[in-house]
């Protein structure tokens, strides 16, 4: 049976709280951490079926048009080739996160780098000599559209906000800024690239592969492929980075799928790092511009978000960039607008922390930009601007820490040593200074399943397709099992990653850690009363710990008292309570950095990023997801830039030489601070979301340092050197 | 990659006689199997030359250091006598690459790593150092990382690389063996060739010669300096670098040996820096009519314009560092 809990009203009762075991919460390793580390841990890749072939994707070398003809005898003299496959089921676009169906398929050609055909082999290597060699006839459109900023924008009705009157308020305003920002797109570079391994049994796909959301993946290859989901069954206990990338299926997986099927054997197709780049989800390059009216004390009256970001035809997706700002500052004349421009470029989709991670960026920017021209602290600023309901929608808040994490963060970091003019502190031949900004990101409950089953012997097993991507999901649910049914998490075991187990919500929008938890908390409770009922006592006076049912003065062995196992599937639904609070994660950040006075690198030296984000399920992996947050956000600020070629929109640096994350050197002292939070609104279990808010508002705190430190604003990001010392004397 | 023949070699002798055969050399492969891998390179013999010795760093008669060619870059830049009198070169090594390529990485295969041109990396795209005839995609593409100084009409890539630059300020020589097994000194300032008309070849060296050792003159004195400006602090090409061998006395230049990476499509000695430098006071004046030749010929497209102040920038502030003058360019 399943126990279903909606989220219609408030859980104050926090039980994780009350609970005896005491692991919840606690810096546990991760119970695959071994494998992992010793490279037992089995990735798509390295299933080695026995009869496996390889097969490599090939790239179409024209923007725009038709796939006309693959000439398969070019590659017939290569040893080992098996096969060559292209139709128009092939994906032109990566599956966007949750489209449950296939995405734009055909053998139209939209954007230079799509995969249009797979060559298949014996060896991997025979089939990449092939991919590289095989010719295509390609005929070529020349309608192509490479420059976003040349297609007409298209509004997007849902996002746009017209409230009272903004010119009327930046004209009567005290202080005022309007200013226009640009950032490039980005690529998530997880560190495993995509990978499908298909297998056909009698009439049946199994997929291995790296996948974020696997109910959804399901529906998506069955639909791209033309069978029953029913007859799909996804394998994805590890995953090594998702990040949004490997939220739908790509083109790998459908390409394996056919090839599978006709060869009769199990196919291999991973992407090479450049395929990544040219296959699958970029985040949307951006304009952006801000107008900020205030009064003489830096209170707002006036707000205004507009963007323009873009992606191919026929895609809905476009960067949701204001999400945060309808709901962070105050401001009654507000005028937010997002417009999307059609263009001949790798899919847009998400990107870790979609919207949030490029427009706090911005929005943080321009309170920094207002600060200084209001003479007002940027902390305190920030403090004055915090609303006490929802701007637009005049709705309460769910728990919000963002004073405390602003507050927190000032004292822990010693902002108040920062020099309050620009270009003032100068150590040799750097030039240093400090930077803040809000961190917020939209919190978001899904539905989710797990089946919780507490063995007759005392162990306990959690079962759920729900993914780990390197987040550290095998951890919590293990502590959340362990806190609820007192048992020692050695006694959990935690099954993820296999779609014949209940569903999930999957690994996404940062939802992922409070909706699969909080299923298993709802099954687990359910496990509490019908143990409770055993001991024929209530279940608020039950006590679990350490395989002990406690209750009054007896204690009995878990052992002893079940004769069978208890097998609860528990289902968590987001409800009315979603209509009527805003639920938001919120955080500080910080960062001091030092700008070299000849060339303009920057080099950051410290960052300290203050949240709140609920209750903390497992404080290391809690942390280890912020800092890698805080770690994207200097990559954002620095150097990441997906560059193209404006003449045919090929994408140029498509490999982790030439597109710049930051490395171990640039990654100075990171800390983390957590503020110590219960979200009862927000979730069963009072957590929130974690895995992106680290990056909300990082880059800000980053530029917003180097203008503290030079009096150079780089309003074109990355904030590269050749723009700093363009401005620099 | 293609099918390819492969030899392992044990001697010198063993190198020769394949290289005269056509075979390609490998050595560390950190750069030649990455390009094989993308089939920008399709050489159809291997010959692996790990195995032929040439792996040590010995003394000259003339008092200065012979690195064999198969020395690694880890060990050439932790040699006590490099670190000690030619310091640049340690420091160019180290800004380079990271540290488990530099593991790899050999001195020979070092001076011949091929560019980073984002065009001559993609199969699909023109280029003519690629393939002759085709064009060059960079020139009006995505041209950040590209020369400002000897570029031609055909290509206006650059020579990537770190510890060529401080060799060329040492005024290093190459010791090359040829196919026919005679012997031929080369100094590493002609090393690399301008693009001109036949941007394919990127240096001097014949089919099958054999780069055997980097000769270092006897130790220069003076101040040692390698500055690289990139976007990222470690793992990063150079934007632009400057090695530097500079040194005063009686307040006057006695000598100014500078060679920059990254600005133009070979390491760039300009002689003329040295004859203006040198039996010079010096005043900022002086460095910025140094800058102002350096960069008379220099040539922007678009996306590199900013290497011309960029090294500006830099050529004064390590003059000015080197000769003790203060940022703002007075005696300090
Ligand atoms: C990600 C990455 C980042 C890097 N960053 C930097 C950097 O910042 N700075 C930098 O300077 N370099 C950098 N490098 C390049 C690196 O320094 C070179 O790849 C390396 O020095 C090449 O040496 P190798 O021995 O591996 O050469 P190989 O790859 O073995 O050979 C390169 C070429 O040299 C030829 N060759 C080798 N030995 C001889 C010989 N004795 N005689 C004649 N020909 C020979 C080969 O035939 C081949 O054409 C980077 C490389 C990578 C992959
Ligand atoms: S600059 Fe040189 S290497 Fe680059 S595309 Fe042009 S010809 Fe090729």
């Amino acid at each position: 049976m399943t126990e279903t809990r909606t989220m219609d009203r408030p859980d104050r009762r926090n039980i994780l709280d009350e609970a005896a075991q005491g692991v919840i919460g606690t810096p546990m390793d991760r119970p695959e951490g071994k494998l992992k580390v010793s490279g037992t841990a089995t990735y798509a890749h390295e299933y080695n079926l026995p009869g496996t072939a390889f097969g490599v994707l090939v790239r179409a070398t024209v923007p725009s048009g038709r796939l006309a003809h693959v000439n398969e005898t070019s590659v017939a003299d290569i040893e080992g080739i098996l096969g060559v496959y292209s139709d128009e089921r092939f994906l032109r676009n990566p599956a966007q996160g949750g489209a449950n169906e296939a995405p734009v398929q055909g053998t139209d050609i939209d954007y230079f780098g799509q995969a249009v055909a797979l060559v298949v082999a014996e060896t991997f290597e025979a089939a990449r000599d092939g991919a590289t060699r095989i010719q295509l006839r390609l005929d070529a459109d020349d309608d192509g559209v490479f420059d976003p900023a040349s297609s007409p924008p298209e509004a997007q009705p849902d996002e746009a906000v017209d409230q009272g009157d903004l010119s009327a308020a930046m004209a009567d305003a005290a202080h005022s800024i309007d200013v226009t920002y640009t950032t490039p797109g980005h690529n998530s570079a997880a560190m495993e690239p995509h990978c499908s391994v298909a297998e056909w049994q009698d009439g049946n796909l199994i997929l291995r592969g790296s996948y974020q959301m696997l109910k959804y993946n399901r529906n998506e290859i069955a639909d791209a492929i033309g069978i029953d989901p029913a007859k799909v069954r996804i394998l994805s206990p590890y995953v090594g980075g998702g990040f949004g990338s490997k939220l739908g299926i790509a083109p790998e997986a459908v390409a394996a799928a056919i090839a599978a099927k006709a060869l009769n054997r199990p196919v291999c197709v991973a992407l090479t790092r450049q395929q990544v780049f040219e296959n699958v989800m970029r985040r949307s390059e951006s304009k952006q511009r801000v107008r900020l009216a205030a009064d003489k004390d830096g209170k707002l009256s006036g707000l205004g978000h507009e963007a323009w970001v873009s992606n191919l035809p026929e895609e809905s997706f476009a960067e949701p960039v204001l999400q945060a700002t309808h709901f962070l500052y105050g401001g009654d004349s507000r005028k937010l607008d997002l417009y999307l421009h059609r263009v001949n470029r790798i899919c847009a989709g998400s990107v870790r922390a979609p919207g949030e991670a490029i427009g706090m960026q911005i929005l943080e920017n321009a309170m920094d930009e207002l600060a200084h021209e209001a003479g007002i602290d940027p902390v305190e600023l920030r403090i004055r601007n915090i609303p006490d309901m929802h701007p637009e929608k005049d709705i309460p808040y769910t728990s919000r820490k963002m004073e405390e994490a602003l507050r927190t963060g000032a004292e822990a970091f010693g902002w108040d040593k920062r020099p309050a003019k620009p270009a003032t502190r100068r150590e040799g031949e750097w030039l240093v200074g400090m930077g803040m900004a809000t961190a917020a990101r939209i919190n978001m409950l899904q539905a989710s399943e797990a089946r919780v089953t507490l063995k007759a012997d005392g162990t306990a097993i959690v079962e759920t397709d729900m993914t780990d991507i390197g987040t550290g999901t095998y951890s919590i649910l293990t502590q959340i099992a362990a806190e609820m049914l007192g048992l020692p998490s050695e006694r959990v075991t935690t099954i993820l990653g296999d779609t014949d187990l209940p569903p999930a919500a999957g690994s996404g929008g940062s939802w992922g850690a409070a909706s699969s938890g909080s299923s298993v908390f709802v099954a687990c409770e359910e496990i509490r009363e019908r143990i409770a009922e055993r001991l024929d006592c209530k279940p608020d006076e039950l006590t679990l710990k350490d395989g002990q049912a406690i209750c009054g003065n007896r204690s009995t062995p878990l052992a002893d008292l079940l004769d069978s196992d208890i097998c609860v599937e528990g289902r968590i639904e987001s409800g009315k309570l979603s209509q009527k609070v805003q639920s938001a994660t919120y955080g500080a950040h910080f960062a001091e950095v030092a700008v070299n006075a000849v060339t303009g690198e920057t080099r950051v030296r410290r960052m300290l990023g203050v949240f709140g984000c609920g209750r903390i399920l497992n404080e290391k992996t809690a942390r280890s997801q912020c800092i890698g947050g805080m770690t994207w956000g200097m990559g954002i600020a620095l150097h990441e830039d997906l560059m193209f070629d404006l003449r045919d929109g090929h994408l140029t640096n498509r490999d982790l030489a030439e597109y710049h994350v930051p490395v171990n050197l640039d990654v100075p002292q990171q800390d983390v601070i957590f503020i110590d939070e219960r979200d009862g609104e927000s979730s069963p279990i009072q957590a929130k979301g974690i895995g992106e808010l680290g990056i909300c508002g990082a880059a800000a705190a980053i530029t917003n340092a180097i203008f503290n430190a030079t009096g150079v604003r780089v309003r074109d990001y990355p904030a590269t050197l050749d723009k700093i010392i363009a401005e620099m004397a | 990659m293609r099918p390819f023949e492969y030899q392992r070699c044990d001697t010198v002798t063993d190198a020769r006689q394949a290289g005269a055969g056509g075979s390609r050399f490998i050595a560390g492969g950190t750069n030649l199997l990455d390009l094989m891998k993308l089939q920008i390179e399709t050489p159809q013999d291997l010959a692996d030359i790990n195995r032929i010795g040439l792996d040590t760093i010995d003394e000259t008669d003339e008092g200065g250091l012979r690195i064999g060619a198969l020395v690694r870059n880890s060990d050439c830049a932790a040699d006590a006598r490099i670190l000690r009198d030619y310091p640049v070169l340690a420091r160019a090594i180290l800004a380079g690459a990271s540290g488990q390529l530099r593991n790899r990485a050999t001195t020979g295969g070092n001076l011949c790593q091929r560019t980073r041109c984002s065009y001559f990396y993609d199969t699909a795209m023109p280029c003519n150092k690629r393939e002759p005839g085709t064009g060059c995609g960079a020139r009006g593409g995505q041209n950040r990382n590209m020369a400002v100084l000897g570029t031609s009409e055909h290509c206006i890539a650059t020579y990537p690389g770190d510890m060529a630059v401080a060799m060329y300020a040492l005024d290093a020589t190459v010791e090359i063996q040829a196919a026919d097994g005679g012997t031929r000194l080369l100094p590493v300032r002609q090393f690399h060739r301008l693009p001109g008309d036949t941007p394919e070849r990127d240096n001097e060296l014949d089919e099958g010669e054999l780069i055997t050792a980097v000769l270092l003159p006897k130790p220069v004195g003076g101040k040692h300096g390698y500055r690289k400006a990139r976007d990222r602090a470690s793992y990063a090409f150079a934007l632009v670098s400057l090695a530097s061998v500079v040194e005063v006395s009686d307040g006057k230049i006695a000598r100014a040996d500078l060679a920059f990476g990254s600005l133009g499509t070979r390491p760039w000695h300009d002689p003329r820096l040295e004859q203006l430098l040198v039996g010079e006071e010096p005043s900022k004046a002086l460095f910025e009519k140094a800058a102002d030749t350096l960069l008379a010929e220099a040539k922007g497209f678009g996306g590199n314009d900013f290497k011309i102040p960029l090294a500006r920038r830099m050529l004064i502030a390590t003059l000015a560092d080197a000769t003790g003058l203060n940022a703002a360019g007075e005696p300090a």
